[in-house]
């Protein structure tokens, strides 16, 4: 336990509340990180579904507008108009811009078609014949490609969500495998070396009681001894009896 | 997050890769747009039978990578079904990339390439 994985700390009271504060954070980190993805995964299956169903109206809306397309080619006759229509191609009339919106803290891009103001581009298109149907296929076609920036939006956020997601959980699956029990692993190891000292300080206390009674023990004996060897023969020996170790005064030594 | 405003600041036009009739639609919706001379890019490319396999994946790298101003590319789905390897490879959130249905193919979802990664995520 003690050499693998943790932090390079010295096992110290503050490094121990400076670990603990550590694991709280990572904690609160973890459990509103785990929220944070659940919201998006939500938000993201919702998209993902959106997607499908609007894939499936793109097919009909598409077929729609090449059938219209494909009345313009017969009222006009001839396979002229497609030449003519991608020559006088210039300036894009349909253009799109990019808004964001905000989905617990993501900004995820939608695109908004909007059309350049101007004269219309196509408007000697079928002059000769067929106008009519060109007008409403350009209708048709202008609808159709509002439904599929709709979806490219959509797209275009499943895409970056996809991304997020993976990085949420990322961080969430780092945090709970790698920093929490490395963070523990700390602790403990900062609190069994506590323990180890408090049992060396504990057990060297000891030692010097032991000691120091022992000492104390031998004095009393001897002095017992002097008392009875100094009744038998009264005052000749009472200086010497209060000093036989020469310690009296010095201090007890504590380390 | 890893979202940068000036990756879609000024992307704002459509970019078409398709048959004749499907270029021709959706330009007619008033989608079309040629650069200023000299270097005058065009942002559709019309594909046929005689149109190389290169020339369409030069088109799709020129709209999806190269060009800063395209926010989505249009590609008929057999067309993308040509340069499948490139178009599934493309995984950026900008350009995005939408296969459509044309005129002679309808449209299938098992091999649109965002379509599949839907599948692959919901493990079925």
């Amino acid at each position: 336990m003690s050499g693998k994985d943790r932090e390079p700390v010295f096992p110290t009271r503050q490094a121990l509340g400076i670990m603990k504060s550590k694991l709280k954070g990572a904690q609160v980190g973890h459990d509103l990180l785990k929220r944070k993805s659940e919201a998006l995964t939500k938000r993201f299956r919702e998209i993902t579904k959106r997607i499908d169903d609007a894939k499936r109206k793109m097919g009909r809306v598409m077929q729609i507008a090449a059938f219209s397309l494909a009345e313009v080619t017969y009222a006009v006759g001839n396979n002229s108009i497609a030449y003519q229509i991608t020559e006088t191609a210039r300036q894009a009339k349909f253009r799109v811009r990019t808004k964001q919106e905000n989905v617990s803290g993501v900004f995820l891009p939608a695109f908004e078609s909007f059309q350049v103001e101007g004269a219309s581009e196509f408007g000697m298109t079928g002059l000769g014949k067929g106008g009519q149907q060109v007008q409403k296929c350009r209708e048709t076609y202008t609808r159709a490609v509002e439904t599929l920036v709709e979806l490219a939006s959509l797209q275009t956020a499943f895409v970056i969500l996809d991304e997020v997601i993976k990085v949420v959980n990322r961080r969430v699956n780092a945090i709970e495998h790698v920093i929490i029990p490395r963070t523990e692993n700390t602790i403990k190891y900062i609190n069994s070396e506590l323990d180890e000292l408090d049992r060396e300080e504990f057990f060297r206390l000891k030692k010097v009681k032991g000691v120091k009674e022992k000492v104390q023990a031998e004095e009393e004996a001897e002095r017992q001894k002097k008392k009875k060897s100094s009744s038998d023969k009264e005052n000749e020996e009472e200086a010497e009896s209060k000093n036989v170790l020469g310690d009296e005064g010095d201090e007890d030594v504590i380390f | 997050m890893a979202l940068d405003k000036a990756q879609y600041k000024d992307r704002e036009f459509l970019a078409v890769i398709g048959d004749e009739d499907s270029v021709t639609g959706i330009l007619l919706a008033g989608v079309g747009h040629v650069t200023d001379p000299p270097d005058s890019q065009k942002n559709y490319l019309v594909v046929d039978q005689k149109t190389e396999d290169s020339t369409i994946e030069g088109a799709f790298e020129a709209f999806t990578t190269e060009r800063k101003d395209i926010a989505i590319v249009l590609i008929n789905q057999h067309i993308a079904d040509r340069i499948r390897t490139k178009v599934d490879g493309f995984s950026a959130a900008f350009p995005s990339v939408l296969e459509i249905p044309s005129k002679d193919h309808p449209y299938d979802p098992e091999k649109d390439s965002v379509m599949k990664r839907v599948r692959k995520l919901f493990g079925e």
